[in-house]
């Protein structure tokens, strides 16, 4: 007697993924480099975020050839995005194989108020949160894995550091309550009284939780590391730099000594220039991908 | 108390740790490959092979990980560890650290959709393993000094050779502590007999 597609399976394939980076990916060729970088997983997409908002309009799931083209080029963990709430294409990325589904709001939002029922699935998903409230609801629908959203496709770290450290705070916050103050919260936060429960007893989200949006150098991931994330995505920092191979090194490096400063001064030498960045306030409402859900 | 090491470059690396503090012994995440020294067995843990072959090289880990094995001492691999142990990949024209005579299929079992848990009779260990497999590879051939330890569906999950110990399971995602366990009682046989040398 086996199961498939159980709690454990699939977050224990998170699991297997800490203290790495996942790369977005837009093809074979770039696939091959980033497992040859020594990513855990590829994330294989039509367009990177930071192109995705230079061009504006509906961003879709990726077109299956080259989701495909990209599972047949490597044997680490091949992901990819499907939008909130829409159920049809997460079914099509289950059928076709996928390892793992990012529900994500870099692409443009199916639904306006539910996401996916992910217990649905044997397929796990990650899925973003920016604060304890929306991580627990996710949890709640079955996401297996967590990412801070940060602003994707920024090269600006400050939002998935925001993100990461409220997450943190929220944890030490929740891990000091009484159980009636948890209820009020999970009441105020609209989140599972149970899921909390089980936060308070273990100081730990009970999925991983990793960094993403707006990682752009080694520094940046080993930033992310010490604020408490479990590994790292990196979207457009990589193929949207100068030296991709280098850099992708550089960033696996920096995500398993991220406090071994001399080792990260060393990786950051002669990277060329990182992606170009874009300050916060220069984003209008809707340029925010961070709050197309809650 | 024995003192065992766990490879930490990439990783279930801290769920072992704990395991082996729930045993009773010393854990010691290994970072760097000066650290070995200090351990009298080894866990390489879940996670990505390739992951982890790329940061054994860059960290010239090579060398020490196949001294360490070659001196005798202890070494439990999980998963992607099992991979790293093997003298054979099928499909790929080298392997890793080459140390555990036998052929491993990788991902044998399919894609993640395809992994599974099961209950699991280890030979020696415990009739009912709660087993979970993730992308799982098995072995494919083992040779005659090796033992079986486990099969699922016909496929060997769990062997040992000497003093080399391989599952194709996470042992360190169950609160299950036997297969850790089994392993520190490999880690003492093979210390006295080292001290006795």
């Amino acid at each position: 007697m086996s199961n498939i597609g159980t709690d454990r399976v699939k977050r224990g394939m998170a699991e297997m993924q800490k203290g790495g980076v996942i790369m977005d990916v837009v093809n074979a060729e770039q696939a091959k480099i980033a497992e040859e970088a020594g990513a855990v997983a590829v994330m294989a997409l039509e367009r990177v975020p930071a192109d995705i908002r230079a061009a504006g309009g509906v961003a879709r799931m990726a077109d299956p050839t080259i989701v495909e083209e990209v599972m047949n080029a490597v044997s680490i963990p091949v992901m990819a995005k499907a939008r909130i709430g829409h159920i049809v294409e997460a079914r099509v990325l289950e059928a076709m194989g996928v390892d793992y589904i990012d529900e994500s709001e870099v692409l443009t939002p199916a639904d306006d108020l539910y996401h996916i029922n992910k217990r649905d699935y044997t397929v796990p998903f990650v899925c973003g949160c920016r604060n304890l409230g929306e991580a627990v609801r996710r949890i709640g629908e079955g996401a297996s894995m967590l990412r801070t959203k940060g602003e994707p496709g920024t090269g600006n770290i400050v939002e998935a550091v925001r993100h990461m450290r409220e997450v943190q705070k929220q944890i030490k916050e929740v891990s000091n309550m009484a159980e009636d103050e948890l209820m009020v919260y999970a009441k105020e936060n609209g989140a599972s009284y149970e899921v909390l429960l089980d936060i308070r007893e273990s100081g730990r989200l009970p999925v991983v939780n990793f960094a993403a949006g707006g990682i752009a150098t080694p520094a940046d991931a080993a930033l992310m590391m010490q604020l408490g994330a479990d590994g790292v995505f990196v979207g457009s920092g990589i193929f949207k730099s100068d030296q991709p191979e280098k850099f992708a090194k550089s960033i696996v490096e920096a995500t398993t000594h991220y406090d071994d400063y001399e080792l990260i001064g060393k990786l950051s030498k002669g990277l060329g220039t990182a992606m170009p960045g874009i300050e916060m306030s220069t984003l209008t409402d809707t340029d925010r991908m961070q709050d197309r859900s809650e | 108390m024995l003192k065992i090491g766990v490879l930490g470059l990439q990783g279930a690396f801290r769920e072992h740790k704990q395991s082996i503090e729930a045993c009773g012994h010393e854990a010691l995440i290994i970072k760097k490959k000066e650290q070995l020294q200090e351990v009298d067995g080894l866990i390489l843990p879940g996670g990505e092979s390739t992951t982890m072959r790329r940061l054994i090289e860059r960290y010239d880990f090579f060398e020490a990980l196949q001294q360490f094995g070659q001196s005798g001492k202890p070494i439990f691999g999980t998963c992607a560890g099992l991979i790293l142990l093997a003298t054979n990949i099928q499909g790929q024209d080298d392997a890793h650290l080459k140390l555990m005579d036998m052929v491993v299929a990788r991902n044998a079992f399919g894609r993640q959709r395809e992994s599974f848990e099961t209950k699991l009779n280890i030979k020696g260990v415990t009739d009912d393993f709660e087993a979970v497999f993730i992308r799982a590879p098995y072995i494919a051939e083992v040779k005659e000094d090796t033992e079986v330890l486990a099969t699922y569906d016909g496929k060997i999950v769990a062997a040992q050779q000497k003093h080399y110990l391989a599952a194709a399971f996470h042992p360190e995602l169950t609160d299950d502590h036997h297969l850790v366990q089994y392993f520190i009682e490999m880690v003492k046989k093979y210390k006295l007999k080292l001290a006795a040398h």
